[in-house]
């Protein structure tokens, strides 16, 4: 366990290090970035398509409410000196019974139904960044390995994607879950629920992003510019890193973004079902399995409601990748 | 009697950036039995006649004005059904590529017959025999046999005959002919044309010939009509234009195609074209950082020998070795190449010749032979630490100016990322200042350093990649046909430049082309190859003129020849 929690902050800290490096070498090129980003065909096409505009609105007002949940949300609802347990099942405001300081209603503890959708909407949309983060990472190294090496390299990491490709990614995260619930001490599960369902769900997602890079590393690597960097004298490494992973990055944006829809789904999936985050920390999958239970009994409110941010999340996240496949693909349409 | 007049067409396409004319207030006519040229480089908007004649332009584009009149009757305002009608009934229409013009699930006689019966009215027996008849015609041996095959069952000129006969399936009064004999070989090419000349002439077809290639143009057409960004700059009868031009393009056009007959020092007029940036008056070469390639020595003899290059590729991968299916791309080739030398590589595609070009520079591993360099063998050094240094002396000029630079990386950085990489700089200023200077050298101009390539055309592109083979400061050069992408004058343009560079940086030279007249122009000695083998060497006017080898005999027989031309 505390093998576990120093790697990950090992990692974040590399990962860190890294970043801010790429940030300063980028910077003194970021505004000519820029401007050369709301020339380009993609921006023209993003100001010239309705649908792209509403769920990037929606997509990053939910991410805006999450950021500041704790700025928004009129009490923390995981503050047990917050909640009045004289509040529970309060229905919505505009129902009779209704009470002001909750708009959207209490659960059976007594806890904000939008306070508590702010804050879920933070854990699961954490879980699906971080899942979409891990997923790319190991899918694109496999990836640029498996297309740019070929050979027997090339057949063992397709087949071992072939093999994961053949179970439903749901059950792969499932089995996963549960296999590291089982190696794990007892007492540490609630702690690293979180770590554990993301590498759960990066586990399950990376396949996509391994075979659609391999596929643009194969028609990229005969191209003639490659040729040039071995003729330079360039080593494999400098020549797949420098040179061709810029040039097959465009879909895997496309399916991070399809991909954090999924995740942020997976997790409330597996949250539902009870395998996922504790009630302690909840995600909205498990605030929509909380209401469930009181959905026959009539405070439908406690379930719909993070249901429906829920859907508007995965939904405008999705439509936000399929016109940006669009946009990177003019063939398509 | 006229068949086909255009009056006044001007064609455009509304885009983001402003609206794009292709064609701009074009004038033609077309008589029966005529063949009517088109010629001009990429962009001109040749094929943008031939497709708005025919409805068929690719939206956004539009015609913007003017009147398309076939046989007197009006045809650009029909609406589609009508239109439809004519296209392959009374218009026929010829593409550039037989691969992708016929339809692979379908045998020959079923696209045929589809055709004829669209347009004519005949039973499906008469239709079948008029196919095999037609396929006759085209000169397809045992049409009655053949028809009833696949596409990819027939080779690359045999389909062109197919997409030919399709377009005779209605017995057209007209036949647009969109760069026919582009995707062909040589050899091929000679008997298409002769072909589509003698069925206009047979039948009183009036002809469209939409082409890049002069050749092409003094061997089929009667009249021709030269168009520059979008403008019919010149139109009369084809002996008067490529004889006695009046307009300048013209000239500069006919002037930058490859003289067979005789070796010119430069191509002149080209700068018509493409602006050039001249590079500044003071600026010598020699003191220069890249004139420094003194530093191996100024010995003569031999630079770079080849011993018995063999290269196999696998075709099929098998478990078993004895189910594993190789080609063998090049069989036994050893040639030697003087310092200083042009030594030309000629041939048609699938010859060879790039795989030659690979195995030197280090892309591809030889299955068997030596690259021996400055006396050193390279294929017996293991690693890259120890080849390094011989590699930065060569450098290799790729075909493709679109595939061959990285779209991602900036001017640059593209021609800075030898020096860097082989630390031949002492600072990163004094780097950027060397790609400043080599950008300049090869006619670009220092601004082009911060773009990227997008940004440029193919010539310019081409010129990057010059720029950057030259910045190891190599003394030996590969050019793999660097400039079959091409347009005529650019082309021109740039061998212009390789000379120039040539010469005045003492660099040794391996260049590669399907092309004998450039390769006339621009080589001291020429192997000449044939699927995979070394069927001669000789210096060049030798070559020419006394060529000692069959197959040498057969290219030189079919190299398209401009006779007339004065300039």
């Amino acid at each position: 366990m505390c093998f576990m929690s120093m790697l990950i902050r090992v990692c974040a800290a590399t990962a860190g290090a890294v970043m801010v490096k790429t940030a300063m070498t980028m910077f003194n090129r970021t505004s000519d970035a820029f401007a050369r980003f709301l020339d380009g065909d993609i921006w023209y096409s993003f100001c010239r398509s309705p649908g792209a505009i509403v769920s990037a609105v929606v997509a990053i007002l939910m991410i805006l409410a999450s950021i500041f949940a704790p700025v928004l949300a009129s009490q923390n609802p995981f503050d047990l000196g917050q909640v009045d347990l004289m509040d529970a099942n309060v229905p919505p405001v505009w129902m009779v019974d209704g009470d002001p300081r909750f708009l959207l209603g209490t659960d059976d503890q007594g806890r904000d139904i939008l306070s508590t959708i702010l804050y879920g909407s933070r854990i699961s949309l954490f879980v699906g960044f971080a899942s979409v983060a891990v997923s790319l990472l190991i899918g694109v190294g496999l990836g640029l390995l498996s297309g740019y090496v070929g050979g027997r390299t090339d057949a063992i990491i397709m087949r071992i994607a072939d093999v994961q490709l053949s179970f439903p990614a749901i059950l792969i995260a499932l089995l996963i879950d549960g296999i590291i619930r089982n190696i794990l001490p007892k007492e540490s599960h609630g702690e690293l629920a979180l770590y554990v369902i993301i590498f759960a769900i990066s586990i399950s997602g990376w396949v996509q992003y391994a075979r659609t890079v391999r596929s643009s590393v194969m028609s990229e690597k005969v191209k003639e510019y490659v040729q040039a960097g071995q003729v330079i004298g360039l080593g494999g490494v400098t020549i797949v890193i420098r040179h061709i992973l810029p040039n097959v990055l465009g879909p895997v944006f496309v399916i991070g973004t399809i991909h954090l829809a999924l995740a942020i789904i997976i997790e409330a999936t597996l949250s539902f079902l009870g395998v996922g985050l504790p009630p302690t920390t909840p995600s909205l999958g498990t605030l929509i399995r909380i209401g469930n239970e009181y959905l026959f009994s009539g405070e439908w409110w406690i379930t719909i409601f993070p249901g429906v941010a829920l859907i508007l999340l995965a939904l405008s996240v999705n439509l936000l990748g399929d016109w940006l496949r669009d946009a990177l693909n003019p063939k398509l349409r | 009697m006229t068949l086909l007049k255009i009056e006044n067409l001007s064609v455009e396409f509304p885009g983001r950036r402003g609206v794009f004319v292709a064609a701009h207030d074009v004038d033609l006519t077309l008589a029966k039995g005529e063949i009517l040229g088109i010629v001009g480089e990429s962009g001109a908007g040749k094929s943008t006649i031939g497709n708005a004649v025919i409805g068929l332009l690719e939206p956004p584009g539009r015609v913007a004005s003017g009147r398309v009149f076939l046989d007197g009757e009006r045809i650009d305002n029909l609406d589609h059904g009508a239109m439809r009608r004519i296209r392959g009934r009374r218009i026929g229409m010829i593409f550039q590529d037989p691969l992708t013009s016929l339809n692979p699930v379908e045998t020959i006689e079923n696209q045929l017959v589809e055709t004829i019966s669209l347009h004519l009215d005949l039973t499906a027996e008469e239709a079948a025999r008029r196919a095999v008849d037609l396929l006759d015609q085209v000169g397809i041996p045992d049409a009655a046999i053949r028809i009833k095959q696949y596409p990819h069952q027939f080779s690359g000129g045999m389909r062109q005959r197919v997409v030919i006969a399709l377009a005779l399936c209605a017995e057209p009064e007209l036949i647009i002919a969109d760069e026919p004999t582009t995707a062909l070989d040589v050899s091929v090419q000679a008997q298409i044309l002769d072909l589509m000349k003698d069925l206009c002439k047979k039948r009183d077809v009036g002809m469209i010939l939409i082409t890049h290639d002069m050749g092409v143009i003094a061997e089929t057409t009667d009249r021709v009509a030269v168009m520059y960004r979008g403008r019919v700059v010149e139109i009369g009868d084809t002996e008067q234009i490529l004889g006695a031009p009046n307009h300048d393009y013209t000239k500069s056009l006919i002037s930058a195609v490859p003289r067979p007959d005789i070796r010119v020092d430069r191509f002149p007029l080209v700068t018509y074209i493409e602006d050039v940036q001249e590079r500044a008056p003071d600026f010598n070469i020699k003191d220069h950082w890249l004139g420094r390639a003194r530093e191996y020595g100024t010995d003569t003899g031999i630079l770079l020998r080849l011993k018995n290059m063999k290269m196999r590729f696998l075709t099929k991968r098998a478990l078993l070795a004895k189910n594993r299916i190789f080609t063998d791309a090049v069989m036994d080739v050893s040639f030697d190449i003087n310092q200083g030398e042009v030594f030309g590589l000629v041939g048609e595609s699938g010859s060879g010749k790039s795989t030659i070009a690979r195995m030197i520079t280090g892309i591809y591993k030889p299955t068997g032979g030596q690259v021996e360099f400055s006396g050193v063998d390279l294929t017996a050094l293991k690693t890259r630490r120890e080849v390094n240094p011989w590699r930065r002396q060569m450098q290799m000029v790729f075909q493709d100016p679109f595939s061959s630079l990285n779209g991602r990386m900036r001017v640059l950085d593209i021609v800075a990322e030898p020096i860097r990489f082989h630390k031949l700089a002492g600072s990163e200023n004094e780097c950027r200042d060397i790609v400043l200077d080599l950008l300049d050298v090869v006619g670009l101009g220092r601004g082009a350093a911060e773009k990227f390539p997008h940004e440029f055309s193919g010539g310019q592109r081409q010129r990057i990649s010059i720029a950057r083979a030259l910045a190891t400061r190599p003394r030996f050069l590969v050019c793999d046909e660097p400039t079959s992408a091409l347009d005529v004058s650019i082309q021109a343009q740039i061998l212009n430049l390789l000379k120039d560079l040539q010469e005045e940086l003492g660099l040794t030279m391996l260049f590669i082309s399907h092309d004998l007249p450039v390769i006339r122009q621009m080589c001291d000695r020429v192997g000449v190859m044939k699927s995979g083998k070394l069927c001669e060497i000789a210096p060049t006017e030798t070559l020419f003129t006394k060529p000692g080898h069959d197959y040498t005999r057969h290219l030189l027989s079919l190299m398209p020849r401009l006779g007339h031309m004065k300039v």
